[in-house]
């Protein structure tokens, strides 16, 4: 398989390309040419509680197990109150940006879905959902990264993108995908007139083709492209506004990228907070307050991609959910399956998908946990297969799926 | 300046060449002629014994190894002491004066904290504070004025970051610092997990650093102990099933078993993922360890073990049967059993190969290295001797193979420059590391942060590190002083081409590729770099922060 990392190790085109044109032109006409699907992952990290995301009011069990911090079922007319999706299940009222991207179907939801590991460790579970391989921790590289590097080479160093400090697990591995902060601050500042940029860029273009010269070159290539391409300036679109919070300013950026034609294939984002073991609060409160920032940035997010949607897919991940009951601390404890949300124009939303288990005792994992009908490759690889148009066998080792596709895709 | 030159190095020499064991007492400390905290300037080469080319290979090698990045003067020091006997005082570091450092961390008082005074002084809000601040209820500055940042307990971790600093920058006990980071990772709890935010310093202090030199199973066995591992790993929770909690807040609560420390002890502390245990081993193995808790986790927060949470039946661990009624004596029992396993003494060698020698630790030097494990019951300077004698650590496959994680990379920079740094700078220059991808005591994952190239090598990260590059260079770091004037002090300021091989010498020990000379040469041509005399007749003045910045943020200071 041949990778844009193996691709300048070995000096092939990219670098002969260098020779003639600048080149963030060959690659920004790559990158036209090549323009494709992008899928968007966001990793709700800490355990989002699904139960109150995404609210099975039509179960009977709920109201009992949650007596301070269950919602109270929607009522026509009361916008305080829980958002019905299908008589069954309700969005969280602090996820009212959203209604009418369920209404349009342009968003699913997958319930009860996660992981087969059983573990309620935060770090392992994300791990395992990162890696793509519950239970097995000595895989080296993360699912996203395989899937791109699993694709056809091209010739941009913006296939897969991070927003945030370090590239996540999900991303490491044979792709070079880069991890950014901001766009604006993604060049060589500190008050330089252009001299230092020059020279460091001079550096690492010489000498040997190692991991280091080769980072560097894709650095300095993706920092005239975004030059170029001024993608830190174009403005959200639609009236779009974002919410003035990490994820709001990652997914405002992402869509810069998307907009700016630079290649991206993958981007990654992830949102802190939702280890909600005390005072969880329930129309309001502290999860309430966290879910209206998520829900606005998505909803922000494919107001200001308008039609560019289409191409787009928008999937939203959590380590594992919460318990059922609530503890001794009106909170949650770890549990185990939680809702996830796929958000784009293939979409075929407006549906819960999954099979729902049941909160009734003896339907619970281990007597406390929802369980797990969905096992979370089932639904990432076939986000992966429809929409990027990979083959999920190399992307989740040993993964057979032992249930029917959910047809989420169109 | 007379006294500085009459340093270290030519005492040392007067005393390897006289015998005279009078002058032993010659330590770092009354080296420090002229009463400033910065070492002493280089001693002129002629006092020194004849430096060999190669001789000076291996000695930028061991300085780039052992310790945080050579300082000026530091290869010419160890040449005058002798490589094997500057090891030897590196690894017998209570032999060496501190104290210039130990004044530096004075300010930092939660560095000496006990776990019970830093919950009196940094006590958690109250729940109804805490829930309008969950809640928004409160602006930014009213929770402010409540709840000052001071009186927040992640002042314990601030300081503990600027005092990993301010040790790396000037320590000379640089290989036992080296240890103690490398350690904690081995047994990473993650400052912001809960009460570790409490904890994380005493964890350090008081399971970590004592031993960083010592045995590895004292390691173990003091990380089992502490209220952080405890926390961090949730073993102060783990109980026999249908445990029900007898007394307190969270009284008539179930509990049970929880295998998270049992396996990460097994995973990542002893044996390795490979080393031959099963999902039953970790299941008796937390059937071991239950009852090993915290008492008064918010008050006091000392181990205790409770018979009453311990799983008092027999357990069968890799083997060996640890009879019923065991008590605390099952936990002890196991880490002996681990501690002594061929696998662990294979693991811990190999981890040290990786960081000592190559990403890719030769098979030869690890078994070698973990026989030296077995024969010593883990003597970790033992084992470290194996390394730094074998052909392995010397051969030229792995000069300069390891690139430095940020860390490392910020406190080299500030080293090389001959800078110092205070507390505050210390935070900032942690601020630094963080944003170029090492946050200090904040890996989440058990697995502490990697000690592999690829994983600190994207674009962001390159960035950051040309830009902390020039930051740090252009003195933009309050509190953390460099002393560019004096590494080109006697180089015609006119010649910018004497300027740059100055700093390649400072810097990089000359060491400088000749595509990196050949770039950094060209760009001395470059009016901002060389600023022409106003009647232009030559070059009048070189830019020497700029050009020490393309220095550190050259491939060759990425590596060590």
């Amino acid at each position: 398989m041949i990778t844009r990392r193996t691709l300048l190790k070995a000096g092939g085109c990219a670098l002969v390309a260098y020779a003639g044109a600048p080149r963030f032109l060959l690659r920004a006409a790559h990158a036209a040419e090549a323009s494709g699907k992008v899928l968007v992952a966001i990793f709700q990290r800490g355990a989002v509680d699904g139960l109150s995301m995404v609210m099975p009011y039509g179960d009977s069990g709920y109201a009992a197990v949650r007596p301070s911090i269950g919602l109270q079922p929607p009522r026509r007319g009361e916008s305080e109150r829980a958002t019905d999706l299908d008589g069954f299940f309700a969005f969280h009222p602090a996820l009212a940006p959203l209604v009418s991207l369920w209404e349009s179907r342009a968003l699913a939801v997958v319930h009860a879905c996660g992981s087969p590991d059983t573990t309620r460790s935060h770090f392992d579970a994300q791990d395992y959902m990162e890696s793509g391989t519950p239970g097995v921790k000595s895989t080296t590289d993360g699912w996203l990264a395989r899937a791109v590097a699993t694709r056809s080479a091209k010739s941009t160093p913006f296939r897969a993108v991070a927003i945030g400090l370090a590239l996540p697990r999900t991303l490491q591995g044979d792709v070079g995908a880069i991890s950014m902060q901001s766009l604006d601050r993604f060049d060589v500042r500190n008050g330089d007139d252009g001299t230092a940029r020059q020279g460091f860029e001079s550096l690492y273009e010489q000498g040997v083709r190692d991991l280091l010269h080769g980072t560097g070159r894709e650095t300095f290539d993706a920092v005239k492209i975004l030059k170029s391409a001024r993608a830190s300036r174009i403005a959200p679109a639609n009236g779009a506004e974002y919410p003035r919070v990490p994820l709001g300013e990652a997914l405002r950026q992402i869509a810069q990228l998307i907009k700016a034609n630079v290649g991206l294939e993958v981007a990654f984002a992830d949102m802190q907070g939702w280890d909600t073991h005390v005072g969880q609060g329930a129309e309001r409160g502290q999860l309430a307050l966290r879910l209206r920032d998520f829900g606005a940035a998505l909803a922000a997010f494919a107001q200001d991609l308008g039609d560019k949607m289409s191409d787009v897919v928008v999937l939203t991940m959590s380590e594992f959910g919460r318990t059922v009951a609530e503890n001794g601390n009106r909170g949650t404890d770890h549990g185990h399956a939680t809702a996830m949300l796929v958000l784009g124009g293939g979409v075929r939303g407006g549906r819960v998908y999954g099979r729902w288990p049941g909160l009734a005792h003896h339907q619970l994992f281990e007597g406390r946990d929802l369980a797990v009908t969905t096992d979370f490759r089932t639904l990432f690889s076939e986000i992966a297969t429809r929409h990027l148009g990979v083959p999920s066998a190399p992307i989740f080792p040993g993964f057979r799926s032992t249930q029917p596709p959910l047809g989420i895709l169109a | 300046m007379r006294r500085p030159a009459r340093g270290r190095a030519a005492r040392a020499v007067a005393w390897a060449v006289l015998g005279l064991g009078a002058l032993a007492g010659c330590s770092a400390s009354t080296a420090r002629a002229g009463g400033g905290d910065r070492p002493v300037a280089a001693a002129p080469a002629a006092v020194a014994p004849a430096a060999s080319a190669s001789g000076d290979r291996q000695i930028i090698h061991a300085l780039s190894r052992l310790t945080y990045g050579a300082r000026p003067g530091d290869v010419e020091r160890v040449r005058a002491m002798g490589l094997s006997a500057w090891i030897d005082r590196q690894l017998r570091p209570r032999t060496i004066d501190d104290s210039a450092t130990e004044r530096t961390l004075a300010e930092l008082t939660t560095l000496r904290m006990p776990i019970s005074e830093a919950l009196r002084e940094f006590p958690r809000p109250d729940p109804k504070l805490r829930a309008q601040i969950a809640n928004g209820e409160m602006s930014r500055q009213e929770m402010m004025e409540r709840y000052p940042m001071e009186k927040r307990p992640v002042r314990i971790a601030d300081e503990l970051r600027a005092a990993k600093v301010v040790r790396a920058v000037t320590s000379e006990r640089q290989l036992e610092e080296v240890m103690v980071d490398f350690w904690f990772n081995h047994f990473n709890v993650f400052a912001g997990k809960g009460d570790v935010r409490w904890y994380v310093s005493a964890y350090e202090r008081e399971a970590i650093r004592p031993y960083a030199m010592g045995r590895f199973p004292d390691l173990v066995r003091a990380t089992a102990h502490h209220p952080a591992m405890l926390f961090y790993l949730d073993n102060w929770l783990s109980a026999k099933p249908d445990f029900r909690v007898p007394v307190g807040p969270n009284r008539g609560r179930r509990a049970g078993l929880n295998e998270n420390y049992a396996r990460e002890l097994m995973e990542l502390h002893t044996l390795g993922v490979d080393g031959g245990y099963t999902q039953k081993d970790v299941t008796e193995v937390a059937r071991a360890f239950t009852g090993w808790t915290i008492d008064r986790p918010q008050t006091d927060a000392h181990f205790i073990f409770r018979p009453m949470m311990h799983d008092t039946g027999e357990k069968i661990v890799l083997g060996h049967r640890i009879a019923a009624g065991g008590g605390p004596g099952d936990g002890e029992r196991v880490i002996e059993l681990l501690t002594q396993h061929p696998a662990t003494a294979r693991f811990v060698a190999t981890k040290l190969v990786r960081r000592f020698v190559s990403d890719t630790p030769p098979p030869v030097l690890v078994a070698r290295v973990a026989g030296s494990y077995m024969s010593t019951g883990g003597d970790i300077p033992a084992m470290l001797r194996t390394i730094f004698e074998s052909p392995e650590f010397s051969s030229e496959d792995v000069y300069r193979a390891k690139i430095k994680k940020p860390f490392e990379f910020v406190a080299s920079a500030v080293r090389a420059l001959g800078g110092s740094t205070d507390a505050q700078g210390g935070m900032a220059l942690a601020r630094a590391s963080a944003e170029i991808g090492e946050p200090l005591y904040q890996a989440q994952p058990p697995t502490g942060f990697a000690d592999r190239g690829e994983v600190w090598v994207n674009a962001g990260a390159l960035l950051a590190r040309m830009n902390f590059a020039l930051g740090l260079a252009s003195g933009r770091y309050p509190h953390v002083s460099v002393e560019l004037p004096a590494l080109v002090a006697g180089a015609d300021p006119g010649s910018p081409a004497a300027v740059l091989d100055r700093l390649l010498v400072a810097i990089v020990a000359d060491q400088a590729g000749p595509e990196t000379r050949a770039v950094l040469t060209a760009q001395l041509r470059e009016p901002q770099i060389t600023r022409l005399s106003p009647d232009d007749r030559g070059p009048a003045n070189t830019d020497v922060a700029k050009l020490a910045a393309l220095v550190i943020g050259s491939p060759e200071f990425q590596r060590r």
